[in-house]
This record gives structure tokens, sequence and C-alpha cells, in this order.
């Protein structure tokens, strides 16, 4: 379980998030939205660690775990990822290796058996043939030359082979045509069950169409002004933010 | 228990910072006295037991050193150095011929196997003979300070006709081969090091393979530099003869010292019509320490020539020791049709610098060369690249590409790219592709994000950088230079 309470993180002098509380059971999927400048991808980086924000208040943790002092690479171990907005390119680095290399630093940093490489590539060549993703995939560099809607679906392999407790997608539908989105939705909705919880960070209805969620939340200006069922996104689409974020003010 | 060893030594390494080879070996030593002169050359030449010519060979070369200056153009800055304060011979004191292990200087065996040489190895480089056929798939020769310790797989490679030998016995067994090539393509004045080198050169590989031979197996040799105050002067000869083929590799380390010690190797490969040489280095002499104390002085002449027709060399190496390295591995495209190739990735961290590339001498028709250089610079370290390719007027459709990429680690490093082109025929192509770029903090926390460590996360990224010049390596060395790359530059990021 996810549980943030009163959360404050900035960026230098700049203040982003002022006292976010979110709770995400177990086995739930839940929805942010709201308008750019709101603080989601700024939520988002602060709960997997990337350097740059400081946190200024609040606590979170996940499964009792304080996350906030833990290494990017200890919350990845404990089970968190982070679906990036922009996939990052490792020119030289293939993808099977830096896969393989990351499955097996977690393992080992829980205890676990480690993965040899024919049984990775077994379990890789699973995973392509569910998500429809073509073999080479695991040959190419991670993400060098990639399109973005394959940069997208590239991420989602990484997820359904890392196997998260707690999966972070930033704006993962963004760019992407509606093939591709539904490829995205099913490699989320293909990990969900009783031990995989879910923030989907996205600007759009469309994509909760196909990954139907548990709650949506709406963010806007460093707090979550309003919460509701998958009903809320709905609204949203229909009123825009600017009727909601009168309504809280 | 080899669990145990691999964690004390791994242990050892951090507190050393990282330099993992830095022990030095006490042996008995057979030292000549300090400083350079006619007579140390000709103490050398009598321990060597060399014919007249080759002293002859050593003195007029001294003398042509005598006038030379020290080349003041690489991007290079040590203290002056007092060639009269070295040892230009150090050699482990002559015992008879071991029987059994129990009988080798427990001290050589335990340098060896810190080395990281394989029992087997260990055993036949001391001299204790094996079973024929327990035959593994590398002949390793042995360089410790002067002298080669002892050579590997010799009986197996002669009945192919292979001479793998140091070049201190090729000269006593094969004097006309010796003649015939020895400064054939490095001449003795041809720079200042060179010329040093070809004055107190003390041993070093010899390796001739005859036409239309391959190479049954990898060659390989160890160079070590252990005693105080010396330098070490080793000279490599290879020659292929018509169809022939040959993959060596040299490995090298030392111990860690407060001073710098002088390492000026001259290497000299000679490939004939469809000849192949394959070079590979993995270079690890000590770097110094974090403050840049210490650490060995490299300035290395290595030049091929493709003097047949169709003829290949290919150099390959990988760089990560040295607190300076002098080195511009060449080829000299002489026969028609022939092809020289140059895979560098070259590392410098804390203080080091490194001034190294290649020079590809277009004479014959059709001549091609490829040169691909990676230049990884971190701490307060500089790292340039140095490269020639000149076109004569009768090197009708020549052609070139090169392909220099530095990476930067952190903001007080330095890179540097020279690229000298001379073209003087005019079918020549010659291409020349340049990048810089340095980790982004994007990358670490993508790595980060999947569970990879910081260090972990910088290897990967090096490691891919240089993919273009580890998949050049043999299989063997290429594990242990990617695993080489990461320990160099552990502590180097955050």
């Amino acid at each position: 379980m996810l549980e943030i309470k009163n959360l404050e993180a900035a960026i230098g002098d700049k203040a982003i998030l002022r006292g976010i509380d979110l709770v995400v059971p177990k086995g739930e999927v839940h929805a942010i939205m709201g308008p750019n400048g709101s603080g989601k991808s700024t939520l988002s980086y602060v709960l997997s660690g990337r350097p740059g924000y400081d946190v200024t208040g609040g606590t979170a943790t996940f499964d009792g775990h304080d996350l906030l002092s833990m290494e990017p690479e200890e919350r990845a171990a404990l089970g968190v990822f982070l679906a990036f907005q922009y996939p990052v390119e490792l020119p030289g680095v293939g993808n099977a290796n830096f896969l393989r290399t990351a499955l097996n630093a977690q393992k080992r940093a829980r205890g676990e058996a480690e993965i040899d490489a024919p049984g990775f590539l077994k379990l890789a060549r699973a995973e392509m043939k569910r998500l429809s993703m073509p073999d080479d995939m695991l040959k190419r560099n991670v993400n060098v030359g990639f399109s973005g809607g394959e940069k997208k679906r590239n991420e989602v392999l990484q997820m359904a082979i890392l196997k998260p407790k707690l999966a972070i997608l930033d704006e993962t539908d963004s760019g992407l045509d509606i093939d591709a989105l539904k490829i995205v939705a099913d490699g989320v909705n293909s990990q969900r069950g009783p031990d995989f919880s879910a923030v989907v960070i996205t600007h759009y209805q469309r994509l909760l169409d196909y990954i139907v969620p548990d709650r949506v939340h709406v963010l806007s200006a460093g707090r979550i002004i309003r919460s509701g069922g998958p009903e809320l996104a709905l609204e949203l689409e229909a009123n825009g933010y600017a009727a909601i974020v009168a309504e809280a003010a | 228990m080899a669990a145990d060893v691999e964690t004390i030594d791994t242990v050892n390494a951090l507190a050393e910072g990282g330099y993992k080879w830095g022990f030095s070996t006490d042996i008995e030593m057979d030292l000549a006295p300090k400083g350079l002169n006619e007579d140390i050359i000709r103490l050398i030449s009598s321990r060597k037991n060399e014919p007249e010519w080759l002293l002859e060979w050593r003195l007029k070369s001294y003398a042509a050193w005598l006038t030379m200056e020290e080349p003041d153009w690489a991007m290079v800055n040590h203290p002056p150095i007092d060639y009269q304060d070295l040892h230009y011979y150090a050699a482990p004191k002559k015992k008879p011929g071991p029987k059994s292990l129990d009988e080798v200087d427990p001290e050589l065996l335990k340098m060896y196997e810190k080395l990281g040489i394989p029992l087997k190895e260990r055993a036949i480089l001391a001299g204790v003979e094996l079973p024929e056929g327990e035959a593994p798939q590398v002949a390793v020769d042995a360089v410790f300070d002067s002298v080669s310790v002892a050579t590997t797989f010799r009986s197996t490679l002669a009945k192919s006709g292979v001479i793998f030998c140091p070049i201190s016995e090729a000269v006593q067994d094969h004097p006309e081969l010796v003649r015939k090539y020895l400064g054939s393509v490095v001449p003795a004045g041809d720079n200042y090091f060179a010329a040093l080198n070809s004055a107190v050169f003390t041993d070093g590989s010899f390796v001739f393979i005859p036409k239309g031979v391959r190479c049954p197996m990898e060659l390989s040799t160890y160079f070590r530099i252990n005693a105080r105050n010396t330098g070490q002067f080793e000279r490599t000869l290879i020659i292929v003869e018509d169809g022939g083929h040959v993959s060596y590799l040299e490995g090298c380390t030392a111990p860690q010292r407060d001073e710098n010690q002088l390492h000026a190797a001259v290497v000299e490969l000679v490939a004939m019509d469809d000849a192949t040489i394959k070079y590979s280095t993995v270079q690890n002499w000590y770097p110094g320490d974090v403050n840049g104390v210490g650490g060995i002085y490299n300035f290395v002449t290595k030049r091929g020539a493709c003097r047949g027709a169709r003829s290949k060399i290919s150099w390959t190496q990988v760089e990560t020791g040295s607190a300076i390295t002098w080195k511009y591995p060449s080829c000299i495209l002489q026969g028609d049709d022939s092809v020289g190739e140059f895979y560098s990735v070259a590392v410098t961290t804390n203080h080091q610098q490194a001034d190294t590339g290649t020079k590809m001498i277009h004479i014959g028709r059709n001549t091609r060369s490829t040169i691909v250089a990676k230049g990884i610079s971190a701490g307060k370290s500089n790292n340039t690249y140095r490269g020639l390719v000149r076109v004569l007027p009768k090197a009708e459709g020549a052609r070139n590409f090169t392909q220099c990429d530095s990476l930067l680690i952190g903001n007080q490093c330095g890179a540097h790219t020279v690229p000298y082109i001379e073209s003087r025929n005019a079918t020549a192509k010659l291409e020349h592709e340049a990048t810089t770029s340095k980790i982004s903090d994007d990358q670490l926390f993508y790595c980060r994000s999947r569970g990879l460590s910081q260090e972990d996360a910088v290897g990967m990224i090096v490691n891919g950088f240089c993919r273009d010049v580890l998949k050049e390596l043999p299989m063997e060395f290429a594990v242990e230079a990617q695993k080489l790359l990461a320990v160099s530059l552990e502590g180097s990021v955050g």
C-alpha cells in the first residue's frame, strides 16, 4: 500500500507539491489528472527518487517502508517502477543486457537467485509475445532510434519483466496512437492483481477508457483538490479543469 | 575458498583506491648500476650474449639519442626525466631450471597468481612441463622487468612452424630474421623514445608466422614492471609471411610506487601479402594515486607495416592505466589493397594524462583504414586524441573513415581531439566524425530507477559508449576489459 501524507516538495526555492495526501491500497489503480504545471510529474519523480527535488515536508511510505529515505535503486528493488514520460536513450547498451542486469540487480538486493541468460530470454520473449512486440526490440540499444510509441512500449515491456508492486506511469499515453495506447493499456491491465497497484498520471480521459481506475484524483497547484470514482474523469473531460479548480477555490 | 580469495582481493583493491595490481614482489634481482652510458649498453649486450652487429646497432641508436630532444608537442606535462637516475637492466637472478612447482621461487608464483594467470599456465611459465592435450587456448610469454621469464606452448606452436619466444632468444636462435626486420618499421632514430629503446631494450616477444600458417592459438604477453627505479624497455617484433594470420594480446601491470617509472617500448609489425595481424592491448600500468603521485610514464612507439598486397593490420587497445600515455599505434599501408584498423578506448581519471591516437599512412592503391577512438575523461584528467591520416600521391582510391568520440564525466576534466588530415591524391575519400558528450543525470537516474546502483549505471553507460571497440577484442579480453573499465571509473561520479 502506498501512503502519502502532507507531502511537500520544491525545486530550489519554488514549491511544487504543497501538501499531498493520497492512499493507494494494494490491488488498486488510481489515476491522477490535472492541468499542466500542477505537479503531476514532480510527484512521480519524488516517489521514485530523482535527484534535484527537495522534499520539504510530509511522508511517503510503501508497504511500511519510508520511500523518501531510500536511494532510487533501493526503491526499485522494493518494487517501485516509474514509466518515464520521456524514456532515456542509452547508446551502445543492448536492451536485453540492460533489462537482465536491472532484473538481477533487483533480485540480488532482495536476496533472490539471479536469472541466467537463457532463462531471461525465455521470460522476455514470452512477455514480448503477450504485448505483441517484435523480437528485435531486445537486440536494439535501449531506446536509441525508437519512435515515440516504441519508447513507451519499451517502458511497458520493462514493467512486464521487472514485475513491480507499484507502477507509476507518467503520461505514458502522450504521443501514442490508438493502437499503441491499447498495447500500453493491455500491459498495465495484465499486471493487475491483488499484489499490484498503480498510479496512472494522465492529461486525458482517453487512457482511462482502457485502464479503468478504481479512483481518480485531480491535482491542482500541488494539492489534490478532488477525488472520486471513474466518473470523475468523464466529468473532467466534459467540463475541463477550470470548472473544478474554480469550484475548489 | 576461491570466493574468499576473491573477496580479499576486492577488499584490498578498494583499500588501495581501485588498483588491485599494485603489489610488488620480493625477488632477488640482478640490477645494473643506475645511469646510461656506453658501458651500460655494453653490459646489457654482454649479459644477453649478443652478436657484435646488435651491439653496434645499440651504440648507434644511443649516439642518435644523444643528439635528440624529448618531444614536447603532446598535450602532457611532467617534470623533466632524469635519465641517469634509472636502472636500465633488472632481471630476476638466474637459477637452474625448476623440476616442479615446489622448486620455483614462491614469490614469482604468487605474482602469477595475483596477475590472474591460470594455475596450469603458472606452472608452465615457471618451467614445469605439462602433458600435451591439456593445452589451454592461449600461449603466454611473461616479461618481468627486463627479461622474459618464460614462454608457454613453444613446442606445440613449433609443430605448425610458428616461432614465439623472447626476442633475446630469437637473437640467438634466429639471428637472420631479427637482423632483417629489427628497426625496419621503427628505425633506431625514429623518435626520442624509440632511439632510447633501441639502445637499451632488454627483452620482449618475438613472433614469426611462416607462409600460409594460421597461428593455432592466441599469443599473449604479460608485461610487469616490478623493480624500483627501473625503466622497462621492451621490444616486440612480429613478422607474418604471405597468407599467415596471428592474433596477439598484451597485458600490462605494475606495482604502486610513489615515484614515476618509465616505460618506453617499441613494437614493430610486418605483414606480407595477404597476411593478417590482430594486435590487442589491455594496458593497465599503475596510473598514480588520486593526487597524481607516482604512476608509469608510458611512452611507446607501435607501428605496423602492411608491406604486402591485401595485408591487414588491426590495432585494438583499451588503455586505463599509466600516469601519462604517449602512444600512436600506426599502420603504413604500402601494399595495394592493404587495410589498417585502429580501435581504441582510452580512460583517464584523477590526474592521468593521455595523448594517444594513430597514424594511417596510405601509400599503395586502394588502401583502406578505419579509426574508431573513444576517449573517456573523469576527475581532473586530460584525454587527447591525436591522429594523422596521410594519403600519398600514388594511393589511388584510398579510403579512410575516422570516428572520435569523447565522453566527459564530471566538470573538471578535459577532452581534446587533434586530427591531422593530409591528402595528396584527388581520388581519396576521407571521412571524419567526432562527438563529445557527458553522462547525463537523466541516463543515470533512468538506470537507477530500474535497480542499478550508481556505479553499475556508469559502468553500463561507459561500456555502451565503448562497444564498437570492445567487440573487436578477443572474447576473454573483452570481458576483462569491461570489468576494468568499471573498476577504473569507480567513484568518479557523484
